[in-house]
């Protein structure tokens, strides 16, 4: 049976999984966003390079 | 038969290998996670600890991946080291700010289960704040990291300062047996076996592989941009040049 | 051996000269428990309890001072290459100086810590304890510290950021010899703490030179 009734304690296991959900959110995004920032760059410089020889 | 790190040491291998082996690891942390947090929430509540018992499913993970993403950056820093490998590097480089998230993770949670437990938000035992201390080591860590301009020697630096800080590692493990605290001692590597309810024991290491498969996702992800960065920067001088 | 000597006495001669030397460590001591009381009110119950604590913080931090400077200055000025140059190792040239870094400020402030211990009303018999103890604790926070300093070597702002990688080096020893300094002011057992202290002060004058050296022939590099 699935328990989501945590009586008094409520506050702090919703607080505790809601701010690791927040901190995986945030490092997936950054990560994602980084990644995928350096690999538009590294691809356009590699087309301007090709572009030039 | 080729090992892991010689395996992955080629660039070219390590770009192909983590084009799969990223979202792999990803998909697998979210059904892990699922898996974990149905059985964590389906369990009985522990007698002495009533529902807050939940909490341990996201603490305890982020406390072990904190130490657990110290060490792959200490074995990153020593290959980057002796090898003066730029993958190893960028290995390295990229677990500190996933590390510190997790070990931020560990101490935040630690403290909301320790004030319905223990009555209070922190304890000043010496298990928490070695915690406390690992996280300012990664602090430390990305400060020199970014406060040297020169790469090469940056990458060098930081590897010592890496190695130098693996020492914390063994007093935060073991600094649980010198003081005795209203933390409490270890429970799951106890002497004669898990002392933990098997009911407890197997969503707790469900969720340990799925923060590690997460780590292991976001790490790979981070590698690559870094490759790419690389890539970028040479392709930049090199424009430059000509 | 005369070498090292020679070194040993440049080390500790340019420590204590360097900006003012142990009478600005001094200076900020005294200045950091003068503003204790202040801070904290000056009831002596109060002041006692914390006199212990307070005088062996105030020796970690008093040691960051002047340590920007420990490797900085040979760096910029030419004389870290040509001390790679000579015949002793350079993990012997960076224990020299951090052990005259030590002599200098390390020593003179351990013994104004036990003074200030009972300057703010702590017990006069724990008064050997905190001067042992800053003795031991300041070789531990010296070799430790040498190490932020070698690392931050052509860093932006490396004061600042020797500070940052220093003090999560600094926790075990506070820990071990506040440890100490608590358990004999409580009548409790005290040596455990202690021979950690001694510990982690061997261990640092053992590992520290070979960090610092590395670091400093990287930032040479």
């Amino acid at each position: 049976m699935l328990d989501l009734d945590f009586g008094k304690y409520e506050g702090f296991i919703w607080a505790a999984y809601g701010i690791s959900a927040l901190v995986f959110v945030l490092l997936t995004v950054a990560s994602l966003r980084f990644s995928a920032h350096w690999k538009r760059q590294a691809e356009q410089l590699k087309a301007q390079e090709d572009a030039r020889s | 038969m080729i090992s892991a790190p010689a395996f992955l040491s080629n660039p070219e291998r390590f770009m192909a290998f983590s084009r799969w082996a990223a979202p792999l690891f990803g998909g697998l942390a979210v059904l892990l996670a699922i898996t974990g947090l149905w059985l964590g929430f389906t369990a009985p509540e522990d007698y002495q600890q009533g529902d807050t018992v939940r909490i341990m499913f996201i603490h305890v993970p982020a406390a072990w991946l904190s130490m657990f993403a110290y060490f792959c950056l200490g074995i990153a820093s020593f290959l980057s080291l002796v090898f003066r490998h730029a993958l190893a590097d960028a290995a390295a480089k990229s677990a500190a700010p996933l590390g510190a998230g997790f070990t931020a993770l560990a101490l935040v949670t630690g403290s909301l289960w320790g004030r319905p437990m223990w009555g209070t938000w922190w304890v000043w035992d010496a298990r928490l704040t070695s915690v406390l201390v690992l996280f300012l080591f990664y602090l430390a860590y990305m400060a020199l990291r970014s406060a040297l301009d020169d790469e090469t020697k940056a990458a060098r630096a930081c590897a010592i300062l890496a190695l130098v800080g693996l020492v914390n590692l063994p007093v935060v493990h073991w600094s649980v047996n010198w003081w005795n605290s209203l933390h409490q001692g270890v429970t799951v590597f106890a002497k004669g076996g898990p002392k933990m309810a098997p009911v407890f024991l197997v969503p707790l290491l469900l969720m340990v592989l799925a923060y590690m498969a997460a780590f292991g996702a976001l790490w790979l992800v981070r590698i690559r941009g870094e490759v790419w960065r690389r890539r970028a920067d040479a392709a930049l001088s090199r424009l430059a040049r000509t | 051996m005369s070498l090292a000597w020679e070194l040993l006495k440049r080390e500790t001669a340019l420590s204590w000269g360097r900006g003012g030397g142990p009478l600005v460590s001094a200076g900020f001591y005294l200045g950091v428990a003068t503003l204790l009381p202040l801070a904290a009110g000056p009831e002596p119950a109060r002041l006692a309890a914390v006199a212990p604590g307070v005088a062996w913080m105030t020796l970690a931090l008093a040691t960051l001072l002047g340590l920007d400077r420990l490797f900085e200055r040979d760096y910029e000025d030419g004389a870290l290459d040509l001390l790679t140059l000579s015949p002793l190792p350079l993990e012997f040239v960076c224990a020299l100086k951090c052990l005259g870094q030590w002599l200098a400020t390390g020593l003179p402030l351990a013994l104004a810590a036990p003074i200030t211990e009972i300057a703010l009303g702590g017990s006069p018999t724990l008064a050997p304890l905190v001067l042992v103890s800053a003795l031991v604790g300041g070789l531990a926070f010296a070799f430790a510290s040498g190490i932020g300093a070698a690392l931050s070597l052509g860093a932006r702002r490396g004061g600042l950021l020797t500070a940052v990688i220093v003090l999560p080096l600094f926790t075990p020893p506070v820990i071990f010899g506040g440890g100490a300094l608590d358990a004999f002011a409580s009548g409790l057992p005290w040596s455990a703490g202690f021979v950690l202290l001694c510990a982690y002060a061997a261990a640092a004058i053992a590992l520290g030179p070979l960090a610092m050296a590395a670091a400093c022939r990287n930032a040479l590099s």
